[in-house]
């Protein structure tokens, strides 16, 4: 891999300094499992996000906060390659996961690498629980039938949906609680056996109990999974992370340890949106 | 004036609940004004075809002039065969241009497609038939079940095309993107999340197109054109049950009127029938989704 882990953004007034912790660590864990370099998506002629270089390590929980618009998506998104879906999205600059350049790769076989959570849960509605577990399984032909069993009761254990549901595996999937689909909707992405997981405010649409159990989730999926989640919710990026990244007007203004950025953060600009001064 | 006053001003709740009740009204009166005449002619079929319906009816041919009984035998299975052509046609391409058109509506094909496909819904049935006769029987020197299968499966198409797309357009965009993130391939995802989820609105939109088709007489006219004998063989002249109602109807015998009676009677019911299966068949136990 390219030694490229330098966190400065060279082309506006913010300057970066490296976080030592950071460098520290960084050297125990070489290996990245996401490496954006001049990352930049465009929505016609405007900007989502610029220029965006950042370095998320493996088996780390890593947070984006930012007001609303600020790409907290729009650079999620990049990550598995969902913009090919918006005709109007430009992406330049380059990623890296574990190193190699998606560039290189079908964009199939990244996102089977790369698993996504979405804000709302949204099982498939035609389908019963033991269904959506295997969904991508099934449909990537890439498993036998034989398997399914296991595969289901493992996720499903995984998830910590198991012992709800375990006796009605057979049911429809939309007959289940928001927070419990939403745990449906991990099974199914874990049990395509990715490496990276994107959250995108997994939490938002649930209850606070619910909320909890999915926190508590991902908390446990570390020794597993490289996770990126985006939150709105400043108490919880705080609960479940170890790295934070604030995102402003489309830029990445500071991207530290989780316990700096909410105790003592570098910039201002974060200090003031942490504490409530916008945003 | 604060929130209270508008709950508790009299005035103001008489009048919202008499425009209230007025709406109701409408609504309900425009309701009727579509049930009644289904009602009626679905009794009124009923009543005249039912007296006239018997095993002949079924299992015989027509008699000619003068001679009493006979049947329409030949009219319903021809009026199968020529839905069934007519059904391979419209439903694939159907539903694979309302797919075109609602997955990848961005292309400037498909816009195209979807202006033709609005067009074609609005050409009269008539001239579909002069169309199939220009491309089919003219070429063959034959009219044939082929070229009215031909005409109805064009009539098909633009129906099954509209509800397929306004069926996937249902569909959520997260639904797709759920699937896509699990590193589903775009086609796999098409067939097998956004199809399936929206099957049994499309479903529905093919029964309405087929039950169009069936009722079809001004196509048939110079296509499948008629017969008074057995014909199976899709290169050949071919009876169907409206045709054969269009025949006897205006045909100036009292025996002949009785056949037509009977044979509307079939005709609806045959649809309705294909309706309640059909619904009932695919009945999804996962449905209310859409
Ligand atoms: N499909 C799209 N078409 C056009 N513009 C878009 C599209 N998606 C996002 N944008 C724009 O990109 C910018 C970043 O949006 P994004 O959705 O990434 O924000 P966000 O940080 O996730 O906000 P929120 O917290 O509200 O979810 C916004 O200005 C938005 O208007
Ligand atoms: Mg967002």
């Amino acid at each position: 891999m390219k030694d490229n882990n330098s966190m400065d953004n060279d082309n506006d007034n913010i300057e970066l300094e490296i976080d030592p912790e950071i460098q520290e660590e960084s050297e125990l864990n070489s290996k990245a499992a996401v490496l954006t370099n001049d990352l930049s998506v465009y929505f016609n002629k405007r900007a989502g996000i610029e220029n965006i270089n950042l370095k998320i390590r493996k088996n780390r929980v890593t947070s984006i906060i930012g007001p609303s618009g600020c790409g907290k998506s729009t650079f999620l998104r990049s990550l598995n390659l969902m913009h090919d879906m918006t005709p109007s999205a430009r992406v330049f600059g380059e990623i890296f996961i574990n190193g190699e350049n998606i560039s290189d790769y079908n964009s199939v076989d990244i996102r089977k690498k790369v698993g996504m959570v979405f804000q709302k849960p949204n099982p498939f509605p035609t389908m019963s629980i033991y269904d959506n577990v295997i969904a991508g399984l099934k449909l990537n032909g890439s498993k036998k039938r034989s398997d399914y069993d296991e595969v289901v009761e493992k996720n499903l254990i995984h998830s910590g949906l198991w012992n709800e549901v375990k006796d009605r595996l057979k049911t429809p999937a939309m007959s289940l609680s928001g927070g419990q689909q939403q745990r449906l909707c991990i099974a199914r992405t874990i049990a395509v056996d990715p490496e990276i997981i994107l959250m995108d405010e997994p939490t938002s649409a649930l209850d606070p109990i619910s909320a909890a159990k999915i926190e508590e989730l991902i908390f446990n999926f570390k020794n597993d999974y490289t996770i990126v989640i985006v939150t709105h919710n400043m108490q919880q990026a705080a609960r479940v992370s170890d790295m934070t990244a604030f995102f402003y007007l489309g830029k990445l203004v500071e991207f530290s340890k989780t316990r700096r950025m909410f105790t003592n953060p570098r910039e201002k600009l974060s200090e003031e949106y942490i504490t409530g001064k916008f945003g | 004036m604060s929130k209270d006053s508008i709950l508790k001003n009299p005035k103001n709740l008489k009048r919202r609940k008499l425009i209230n009740s007025v709406m109701i009204s409408l609504c309900v009166l425009a309701g009727l004004v579509t049930i009644i005449p289904l009602i009626y002619i679905f009794f009124y079929t009923t009543q005249s075809g039912i007296s006239s319906l018997n095993v002949d009816f079924f299992t015989q041919l027509p008699k000619p002039v003068g001679e009493e009984g006979g049947g329409m035998a030949n009219a319903i299975v021809g009026s199968l065969i020529l839905i069934s052509i007519g059904g391979l046609i419209g439903i694939p391409v159907g539903v694979l241009s309302g797919i075109y058109i609602s997955e990848y509506s961005k292309s400037f094909l498909s816009s195209i497609v979807k202006f033709t496909t609005d067009i074609l819904s609005g050409v009269p049935s008539i001239i579909i038939g002069i169309f199939a006769y220009g491309v089919i029987v003219i070429p063959m020197q034959r009219f044939s079940a082929l070229a009215g299968g031909f005409a109805l499966g064009i009539l098909m198409i633009p129906t099954v095309t509209k509800i397929t797309e306004e069926m996937l357009k249902l569909v959520p965009m997260s639904l797709r993107e759920a699937s896509l993130a699990l590193g589903v391939s775009r086609w796999k995802t098409t067939l097998k999340i956004v199809l399936t989820t929206a099957s049994s609105g499309i479903i529905t939109g093919i029964l309405l197109a087929i039950a169009r088709a069936a009722g079809e007489t001004a196509p048939l006219l110079f296509t499948a054109f008629g017969n008074s004998f057995w014909q199976t063989k899709i290169d050949q002249p071919m009876a169907a049950l409206p045709l054969q109602i269009f025949t006897y109807a205006i045909s100036p015998y009292e025996d002949w009127h009785r056949q037509a009676w009977a044979g509307a009677f079939v005709l609806i019911f045959l649809v309705f029938v294909v309706n309640l299966l059909v619904r009932f068949v695919t009945r999804n136990k996962f449905s209310g989704n859409l």
